[in-house]
């Protein structure tokens, strides 16, 4: 019954968004603003259906009805109740359905806060956002319908995969994903709907979607975290990244996201990069699909998958579609685009967002030829192939190295032109920051020239981003006697923008100094052991103490328990475990992670005797892993600060717009330079 | 030339420069995977280079020692057989007769030294089919697991 009703909401969506988009185009053209309203109430209408249909389907979930294919194939009586809540996104169904949801709750939060707002712009936008939510509405009764009845119903399902019932992590990754990645799908519309309008000259269509941009942003960055976090912690290897296309999936929009806030910058400033910027904007949007496609498809788990399953095919015409008209009105508005400004200097600030436009592109067909290439090959010349590590390693370092250089060289220096004194001035004191990192890294037994210069680049940025901190700051208080806090707070809500975009930059170098570091220094050891034996990795000394088993209401637990020991006394325990779900046939590791400032100490259970008289455990000790994922959560923080930047006074008139309100603030910036 | 024309010049051997960079990388560090059979006929060709073989674990073929955790096992499709090589402790799933993909390199002395012993690890969920074909297995054999 909720299945039949969910179902009819989801055919009823279909229609309405139809109607939506196909009223709002004819409105548009045809100047009827009622037509045009009609559009934008599908746009909340839809919201209320895909709700419907959501809340049907956890309702669904919660009260095990089996009748429904999604439930049957996701659910299980024995599942804790929140395993069984997320389970709305752990497969394909589910994770569409919640794809179309989140979908809907932005449209209409952008669509409801701009409606008002006069021109072309946001009724196009709106017509944009209304043809993706058809596409997923179409997915969503045919090839992925998750309210598929079910006959005869079964008492009972398999459960949720149980690699995703077994950490907590999994409950965040994905919402923070389809978060960040659908969030991505409004800057696309808008800037679809300012080709569309004719305003594409103008830099509205930034701006509007600029909070929209930065929240996709920082739920991109959390959830990419949170995935390598995930991946350390569940899958038993002591490691956070394999450049496996399901990673660079989410780290691909990510890269071309990440350019555009900051060419963006470039045209609202300067006038400049307004053609490139509409490429930036499809290509991230093309991205996150394509990215769906690669995870959602089946594509990488099974070549015949995709062959039965339609749904890649749904996925690939989508994409081409897209491509093709995004191309086509990029092409055709390019003579509308005259850049106003140009480049004064090769030593600007300019100069160096061109540069890390550069290499972030690059970055991102690095990657996304050696994520694309075995699929190609297989399909083109039949062979089976894989794209290892050392590809992406060899390619991707010196671009890594150089951005990371670049973040202190763009905030350093001047937009339009720097001259010489001010270069030196700028550039060459965070050299000396440079300069002890890299020696700390030599003195430690840093060899690579690679993860040499990272830490060396590291402490460059760092330097540099702190000390426009500081300038601000000492501004602030000499001219104002503002006390040190107050300085800080004022600066920072002066600018949030530029502020905190270098609160992001301190988070990357975070992230980038956990990976150097861990990279670099990791060891590991694996052996036998009776209890009472001892293993010893780099310094660091754990005993067996015992091998127990246990049962769970929904699985049976192997562990072993670990005692670390320092100077003949027990510091720390872990138990690293197995657990074996009846509907699995291979055990699901369970490592176990001691965490501290300095680094971690990664233990896995690989092999147990039956009689508990011993056990083969794995020892890993990474240095400053834990610096990744607080490297992480800075950046989601910067993302924050930088939400609501600070209206300017030397744009258009505010009549002309309706920004979403920013917080006023009672001094100027002395960034504002 | 006008500064627009330089501009393309300049954007052209970029373009052109970092896709001679992938496709160098790419034929240097792509890894195929190869049945016993196909790793076999390479002959000379087949020592020494990274591969992904996959195949079934020949029945009675493992030895595995717990004190040196030196595993050694044959891995065939019915018509070659090749000698396995690793070290640390197989999977918990891991049984004679299964299919198996290892990563590693073919020495000239007839045993392939794997780096990497995966067996089947599938990001969908589904319960275990009997008789999955190695070269349909390989693809859901992936490290990083799921999504």
């Amino acid at each position: 019954m909720t299945g039949l009703l969910a179902h009819d909401a989801l055919m009823v969506s279909v229609v309405v968004v139809l109607v939506g988009a196909v009223l709002g185009s004819l409105g548009i053209r045809g100047g009827r603003a009622d037509w045009v309203q009609i559009a934008f109430g599908t746009v909340y209408a839809n919201f209320v259906l895909v709700s419907l249909a959501t809340g049907a389907m956890i309702y669904a979930l919660v009260t095990h009805d089996f009748s429904i294919s999604y439930v049957a194939q996701v659910g299980s009586r024995e599942t804790p109740l929140f395993y069984t809540v997320i389970s709305l996104w752990g497969a394909l169904e589910g994770s569409i359905l919640f794809w179309a949801w989140v979908l809907g709750a932005y449209s209409t939060a952008v669509v409801w806060l701009n409606r008002k707002r006069a021109g072309n712009l946001v009724p196009w936008a709106s017509v944009t956002l209304l043809v993706v939510a058809l596409f997923f509405a179409i997915l969503l009764v045919g090839p992925a319908n998750p309210f598929k009845p079910v006959f005869p119903v079964p008492a009972d399902g398999p459960g949720p995969n149980p690699l995703l019932q077994n950490h907590i992590l999994m409950a965040v990754h994905p919402p923070l994903l389809y978060l960040g990645y659908v969030g991505m799908t409004v800057p696309f519309a808008f800037a679809v709907g300012a080709m569309f309008s004719g305003e594409v000259a103008s830099d509205d269509w930034i701006r509007i979607t600029r909070p929209y941009l930065m929240v996709a942003w920082g739920f991109l960055s959390a959830a990419i975290i949170a995935g390598m976090w995930w991946s350390y912690e569940v899958l038993g290897w002591g490691g956070y990244w394999a450049w496996d296309p399901v990673e660079n999936a989410s780290f691909m929009p990510w890269l071309v996201a990440t350019a555009f806030l900051h060419s963006a910058m470039v045209q609202e400033r300067r006038g400049m990069l307004k053609l490139w910027n509409l490429n930036l904007m499809v290509g991230t949007f093309v991205l996150t699909i394509l990215g769906t496609f690669l995870t959602r498809s089946g594509i990488l788990s099974s070549v015949h998958a995709f062959t039965e399953g339609p749904i890649g095919y749904y996925f690939l015409v989508f994409i081409a579609i897209v491509l093709v008209a995004a191309l086509v009105m990029v092409a055709g508005v390019s003579d509308k685009l005259h850049t106003t400004g140009h480049f004064d200097s090769p030593t600007s600030r300019e100069t160096a967002f061109l540069l890390n436009n550069l290499f972030l592109t690059a970055f991102m067909f690095t990657v996304l030829v050696g994520t694309l290439y075995p699929l190609l090959a297989e399909a083109l010349r039949g062979v089976k192939v894989s794209v290892g590590e050392p590809f992406f390693n060899k390619m991707t370092l010196p671009l890594i190295v150089s951005l990371l250089f670049l973040m202190g060289v763009g905030p350093a220096l001047p937009w339009g032109s720097a001259t010489k004194a001010e270069m030196k001035a700028k550039l060459l004191p965070p050299f000396s920051a440079a300069a002890v990192m890299a020696a700390i890294a030599l003195a430690v037994g840093a060899r690579n020239p690679y993860a040499v210069l990272a830490y060396a680049f590291v402490g460059y940025a760092a330097f540099a981003n702190l000390r426009e901190y500081w300038i601000g700051m000492k501004a602030r208080h000499a001219a104002h006697g503002e006390s040190w806090p107050v300085a800080l707070a004022r600066l920072v809500g002066g600018n949030r923008r530029r502020y905190g975009g270098y609160v992001a930059h301190l988070g990357v170098l975070l992230v980038a100094l956990g990976i150097a570091a861990s990279e670099s220094f990791r060891a590991e050891r694996e052996a036998t052991l009776a209890p009472g034996q001892t293993i010893t990795v780099a310094g660091h000394t754990a005993r067996l103490k015992e091998v127990w088993g246990r049962e769970e209401p929904q699985r049976a637990v192997i562990g072993a328990t670990m005692e670390v020991v320092q100077n003949g006394k027990v510091v720390a325990t872990a138990d690293p475990r197995m657990n074996f779900y009846p509907t699995q046939s291979a055990p699901v590791p369970t490592p176990q992670v001691i965490s501290s400032i300095g680094g971690d100490l990664y233990f896995n259970l690989m092999a147990f005797d039956q009689n508990g008289s011993h056990a083969t455990v794995k020892l890993i000790v990474q240095p400053l892993v834990p610096w990744i994922w607080f490297g992480g959560g800075v950046v989601v923080l910067g993302a924050i600060i930088g939400i609501f930047p600070k209206r300017r006074r030397r744009t258009a008139p505010a009549a002309v717009r309706h920004p979403v309100p920013a917080v006023a603030v009672p001094l100027p910036s002395e960034g504002e330079a | 030339m006008s500064k627009r024309n330089w501009a393309i010049l300049v954007a052209v051997i970029l373009v052109a420069t970092f896709g001679w960079l992938l496709y160098g990388g790419l034929n240097k560090n792509v890894v195929f995977f190869l049945t016993p059979k196909e790793l076999v006929a390479k002959g000379a060709n087949g020592y020494d280079v990274p591969v992904r073989l996959g195949g079934m674990v020949v029945p009675g073929s493992v030895q595995w020692n717990e004190k040196t955790l030196d595993l050694r096992f044959r891995v065939t499709d019915d018509s070659d057989t090749v000698a396995v090589h690793s070290t640390g402790a197989p999977p918990q799933m891991f049984q004679p007769g299964m299919g198996v993909v290892v990563e590693g390199k073919y020495e000239r002395a007839g045993v392939f030294q794997a780096t990497n012993l995966m067996v089947k690890h599938s990001n969908e969920y589904h319960p275990p089919r009997p008789g999955e074909k190695p070269e349909e297995m390989y693809k859901t054999l992936m490290k990083g697991g799921a999504s």
